[in-house]
Order: structure tokens, then C-alpha cells, then sequence
């Protein structure tokens, strides 16, 4: 039975749509569980979606928000697996629940940056002329900004918060995808298949939408992963810096920013949350180098 | 026509690109402050005339800030002052924005040098070394020190590196720049606390400002160092791959002979962006690095202003940075094109 399944998946001249589609899954699937660094990102990226989704279960019953004056900045102990903070808070229950926090902004950067990008990058492509001329001057310029002071100026000018946190990541982070969807788009056009389906008669937004932009997904997707670390590091920036997440919310980069004033004596309550962060970026970049290896053998090795 | 004539032809059509694209970008920067200005819930008029002032007045300045005309009137005059260096006045410090950006300058100019020539001295050689040892323990010691760059957050580093070796070992001293009895020994020449004190011969104050430098320095060029170190390697190894190496080693140049007589003259000129391009994004990173240690440089005024809704200030300050990070970006790239022998080949 698996053995034939295998067969089916890896089939050199599959018979229909979804087989083909399922069989490169597969391939890139063992392409990246075979790669050991890829496979240690996927695992860290995987445990991150499970604790945020188990984080109450994880928590033993502890609430990242309960406050215990009494046991303020207390050492690591077997109640307090990770001390406790300036509230008496519970370090271990916060970190858990900063997962989703993290996970929350990643997902939400990633639903906003990836449609901008492929419509500015497939319609300048697609179109060429005086359209793609002048939405690579927009692209361009917008690249050409420094990420990080722009996103805390446009937080500044929204008001603190994750959602304009997001927003600011965001408005700074779409152009590179606008580049790879036009490099694409310029590619695949030119292609038989594209002539064959304009003879059909095809409209233009048809073309984009049904032939183009499903071919320019992988690269957009393996570039997303590749992203992620900087877009989680600068997330936590704008936290630390107290633009991003408002307290009581469990978020790492404001975490790290409240244990900063006793990094001499309690250590625990800075260090921790900043382990997390570190893992997270780690996972993503080890994976997202991975599959960047699987989909694009010719890239930087 | 000769080689020089048509070098100096290249190079002015490059010039003219350069000078473009700077006006243009630098045209979007502050269509984009404008912008953000526009978003901020504070009332520009208010921040003027304070919430004491009657409605004459206030539709007065209503009036003569340009409010009632168009927005594409108001950018243009909005470019006109940031053209001519009026930032406004900084609600914080009561100073002209611009005198402010200018005082606090050096101490983020100081801090980046010292971090882009650590970036350099380690980046370079481990980069070289990981390129010409390819897939064997010197590379994926330098992969790991590199992935390790890209994953870990700055502000963080700062902190466990002030944990370390101010708070237990005592190596370095803590924030700022400066002991607080060294403070304003020694005239502010340059602003620069290294110069200004070698200038006046104080080597007590030029050590402790060192001790102050070193650590913050250190962990920014650490993630320069990442970057640098990749490129690096990933352009010596295109170089190694090439005929002229194999060349070199057949008449008897040593390896390291043909890496570095060879190979290395060819990767400088691509190594000229990647190391502007690193100062560049250090200048961004010093905002986070500066918060941290406490560093009185344009990092920590911008993030100051942030809290107090001193958005002249802010918006001054992303302007400086900005126009700074992309005439850094775009002059390495014009530089990279001049230097290209291909330019002038043909």
C-alpha cells in the first residue's frame, strides 16, 4: 500500500492535476526532511505552531497575566520554571503565550506582504512599458528605505500597538517580493503556454491570476521563510523598544525590555524571552536556507 | 577613442545615474514623512500655538502653515524646508531640530566606524578563509557564527554582553559614553570623544571612552561581520573556480599565495558595496544598540522623541538617517560600477 502510494507520488508522468501536484509536494518534502539543518528549522518552526496553539495546556493552568507581587523576580525554581518577572509573573507561561503573540504578527506580515508584492511584481512584469517603469521606480525607492526607523516612525505616527506594528514591518518589507514576482512574471510570459492560452482568448487578469501568480508562488514563499527571522527580529525591536505589543500582553521583545533594568541581578527575566526569540529566528533561517537549496539548486550555496 | 576618454564617459553617465536616483529616492523619503506626518493624530497647528491659544490665532497659523492649500502644495513646501534644513523645533529640547540631529551625530558616527572596521578586520579574513576551505571545519565554523548573527536579536546581545562583561567581569564600563566625572573635560571639537580626546592629549579619557565604545562597538560589528564574512566567501569561491587560479598553481604560486595575490585583488571591487552596504544598515542597527546602552546618538534621540510625541524630531531624525542610508547605498553602487574594468572595456 505505502509502497505504491510512493510509486503514485513519484510517478515520472502523472495523470492528472492533483497527482502532480501531491508528487512535488513529496519531492521537496524528503528533499528537506533528508537536509539535516532544514530539518532541525521545520522541527523548531513546527514546535513554535504547537506551542502556540497547546499554550494554556503547556502552562501547567498558570496565566501569562497572573500577578504575585509576593514572589516578584524569583530565581528559576521547580513552581516557577523560569523565575518570575517584575509582577510576579510567571516567566515560563509568558514565553509560552509570547508564541502566539509571535506567530500572530509573522502570519499577519506574511498575508499582507505577499499579495502587495505579487501584484506590483506580476502586473509591472505582465504589462511592461510605462506601468512596469513606473512601479519599479515606486519598488526601488521604497527598498532603498531604511527598514527599521521607518517602521518605528510609522508606529510613532499610528500609536503603539500589534496591528500597526504589523503594518509599519509591512510597508517596509514588500519590495524585494515585487522583484522576484516581476523577474518570474518577465520568464513565464514569454512562455508557450501563456501564448496558447492568449490565443484561447483569455483576459489579461485571467492570465495573472489563474497561470502567473501560481507559478510565482514557491519563490514568494521561499523567500517569506527566508524573511521571517528579520521580520520577527524587527517585531521584537519595535516591542522592546515599546512600539509594538502593549502590556500586560506576553511578548518577547517587550519582555526582554522590562527585565532590562535588572539584567545585573535577575538575570532570567531579560535572557529568556531573548533565547526564545533566537530560537525562533534560528528555526526560520535554517529552514528557510533549506528550501531555498530544494526550489533554487542555482542560488548561493 | 582611448581608454581614459572612455573611462571618464562611463563614469559621468554613472555620476548622472547616481545624483538621479539620490534625488529620486530622496523625493520619496520625504513624500513618505510627509506622509506619516499627515497620519499622526496630533494636531500640527496645536503643536504650534499650544491648546491656550484662541481661535484668531489659531486660524492664523492654520493659515500660515499652508493647511488650506493643497496637499501637493503643502509637500512642495514641506520639501522646501527640509531642502533648506528647517526640521522645526523639537518640542523636547526646545532646539532646532537640525542643531540637535548635529550634536548628537558623532557619537552614532563614532560608534558605527569603530563597528564597520571590526565588521571588516574579522569579516574579511573568515570570509576569504571559509571561501578558499570550502566544506571543511573552517566554513561551517564560520556558517554557524554567521547563521547565529542573522538569528540573534541585537538588543538582546546588548544586554547579556553588558551582563557579562560589565556586570561579572568587569572588562568593560557600563552605558553611555562617558564616566560621569569625565563629562565635558574635554572640548567637543568634533564631537567624536576618541579624537577630541587624543587631540588634547587626555589618554585617561580617550581609554575610558574606549571602554565605554568597545562593547556596543563589538556587538554591531558583530552583525556586520555576518554579512561581510558571507559575501566574502561566496566571491572567493566564484574566484577560485576561475582558470587563473589553476594558472597560478601550475607555475608554482603556494595556495595561499594564488588566494590572496589572485584571487583576492578580484573580489575587491564587489566588496566596496557589500561593506557600504553594512554601514549603511549599522547606522539603522545603532538605534536599537544606542536604546540599549544608552549611547547619546540619533537612535536614542529619535526613540526620546518617539515618547514624548515630538514628531519633528522623529520625522527630522528618519529623514537624516534615511538620507544617509540610501546615499551610502547608492554610492557603493556607483562606485562598484566605476571601479568594474567591464565598464570600460567595451
Amino acid at each position: 500500500m505505502t509502497q505504491s502510494l510512493v510509486q503514485w507520488l513519484q510517478d515520472e508522468a502523472p495523470r492528472s492535476r492533483k497527482q502532480a501536484a501531491l508528487g512535488n509536494l513529496f519531492r521537496a518534502m524528503r528533499a528537506v526532511v533528508t537536509n539535516p539543518a532544514a530539518l532541525t528549522g521545520l522541527i523548531i518552526v513546527t514546535l513554535l505552531i504547537l506551542v502556540a496553539i497547546l499554550a494554556s495546556l503547556l502552562a501547567r493552568g498558570i496565566s501569562p497575566l497572573s500577578q504575585d507581587l509576593v514572589n516578584r523576580l524569583a530565581a528559576p525554581s521547580a513552581e516557577h520554571w523560569f523565575g518570575t518577572d517584575e509582577l510576579g509573573r510567571d516567566i515560563y507561561a509568558r514565553t509560552l503565550f509570547g508564541a502566539k503573540v509571535t506567530l500572530t504578527i509573522v502570519m499577519l506580515v506574511s498575508v499582507v506582504v505577499a499579495p502587495i508584492g505579487l501584484a506590483v511584481g506580476t502586473l509591472a512584469g505582465y504589462l511592461g512599458g510605462w506601468v512596469d517603469a513606473m512601479l519599479m521606480r515606486i519598488t526601488d525607492i521604497f527598498l532603498a528605505f531604511p527598514r527599521l526607523v521607518l517602521a518605528l516612525a510609522f508606529a510613532a505616527a499610528l500609536g503603539p500597538g500589534i496591528e500597526n506594528a504589523v503594518i509599519a514591518i509591512s510597508l517596509t518589507t514588500w519590495p524585494p517580493y515585487a522583484r522576484i514576482a516581476r523577474a518570474e512574471t518577465i520568464t513565464i510570459a514569454k512562455s508557450e503556454f501563456i501564448q496558447a492560452v492568449v490565443l484561447q482568448g483569455a483576459s489579461t487578469w485571467r492570465i495573472l491570476f489563474k497561470h502567473i501568480v501560481p507559478l510565482c508562488l514557491s519563490s514568494v514563499i521561499v523567500r517569506l521563510t527566508l524573511d521571517m527571522a528579520g521580520i520577527i527580529l524587527t517585531a521584537a525591536g519595535l516591542g522592546f523598544l515599546g512600539l509594538g505589543a502593549q502590556p500586560p500582553t506576553p511578548e518577547w521583545g517587550a519582555m526582554v525590555s522590562a527585565g532590562r533594568n535588572v539584567i545585573l541581578d535577575q538575570w532570567w527575566v531579560a535572557t529568556i524571552p531573548g533565547i526564545a526569540i533566537f530560537i525562533v529566528s534560528l528555526g526560520f533561517n535554517l529552514l528557510g536556507d533549506g528550501l531555498r537549496d530544494v526550489f533554487d539548486p542555482k542560488a548561493e550555496r | 577613442m582611448d581608454n581614459k576618454t572612455a573611462w571618464a564617459i562611463a563614469t559621468a553617465r554613472q555620476a548622472a545615474t547616481f545624483l538621479a536616483s539620490l534625488a529620486l529616492t530622496f523625493v520619496g523619503l520625504t513624500a513618505v514623512t510627509f506622509f506619516i506626518g499627515r497620519l499622526t493624530k496630533i494636531d500640527p497647528v496645536l503643536a504650534v500655538v499650544g491648546d491656550k491659544a484662541s481661535k484668531e490665532v489659531y486660524d492664523q497659523t492654520f493659515l500660515a502653515l499652508g493647511l488650506d492649500r493643497p496637499l501637493i502644495v503643502q509637500y512642495a513646501l514641506y520639501l522646501k524646508r527640509v531642502l533648506s534644513g528647517e526640521f522645526g523645533i523639537s518640542v523636547l529640547t526646545s532646539q532646532p531640530v537640525l542643531s540637535d540631529l548635529l550634536r548628537v551625530f558623532p557619537a552614532t558616527f563614532e560608534l558605527a566606524t569603530i563597528a564597520i572596521i571590526i565588521g571588516m578586520a574579522v569579516g574579511v579574513p573568515a570570509g576569504v578563509w571559509a571561501g578558499a576551505r570550502k566544506g571543511r571545519w573552517p566554513d561551517h565554523i564560520i556558517r554557524i557564527v554567521g547563521l547565529f548573527g542573522y538569528s540573534v536579536p541585537v538588543f538582546w546581545l546588548g544586554l547579556v554582553g553588558l551582563f557579562f562583561f560589565y556586570g561579572k567581569l568587569g572588562w568593560v564600563s557600563g552605558t553611555g559614553r562617558l564616566d560621569v566625572f569625565y563629562d565635558d573635560v574635554v572640548t567637543a571639537r568634533t564631537g567624536v570623544i576618541l579624537i577630541d580626546a587624543a587631540i588634547e592629549g587626555e589618554w585617561d579619557i580617550f581609554r575610558n571612552a574606549f571602554s565605554h565604545l568597545i562593547l556596543p562597538a563589538t556587538i554591531l560589528g558583530y552583525f556586520s561581520l555576518a554579512y561581510i564574512a558571507r559575501m566574502t566567501r561566496s566571491f572567493m569561491i566564484d574566484q577560485l573556480a576561475q582558470e587563473y587560479v589553476t594558472a597560478a598553481r601550475v607555475k608554482g604560486r603556494s595556495f595561499w599565495g594564488a588566494v590572496w595575490r589572485h584571487a583576492f585583488p578580484n573580489i575587491m571591487v564587489p566588496l566596496i558595496t557589500v561593506v557600504g552596504l553594512s554601514y549603511a544598515s549599522l547606522l539603522e542597527g545603532a538605534v536599537l544598540t544606542e536604546t540599549v546602552f544608552a549611547w547619546p546618538g540619533l537612535g536614542l534621540y529619535i526613540t526620546r522623541a518617539l515618547f514624548n510625541s515630538d514628531m519633528n524630531a522623529v520625522l527630522g531624525g528618519t529623514i537624516l538617517v534615511g538620507t544617509i542610508f540610501v546615499g551610502i547605498n547608492l554610492f557603493s553602487d556607483f562606485l562598484y560600477r566605476i571601479f568594474d574594468p567591464r565598464l570600460t572595456a567595451g
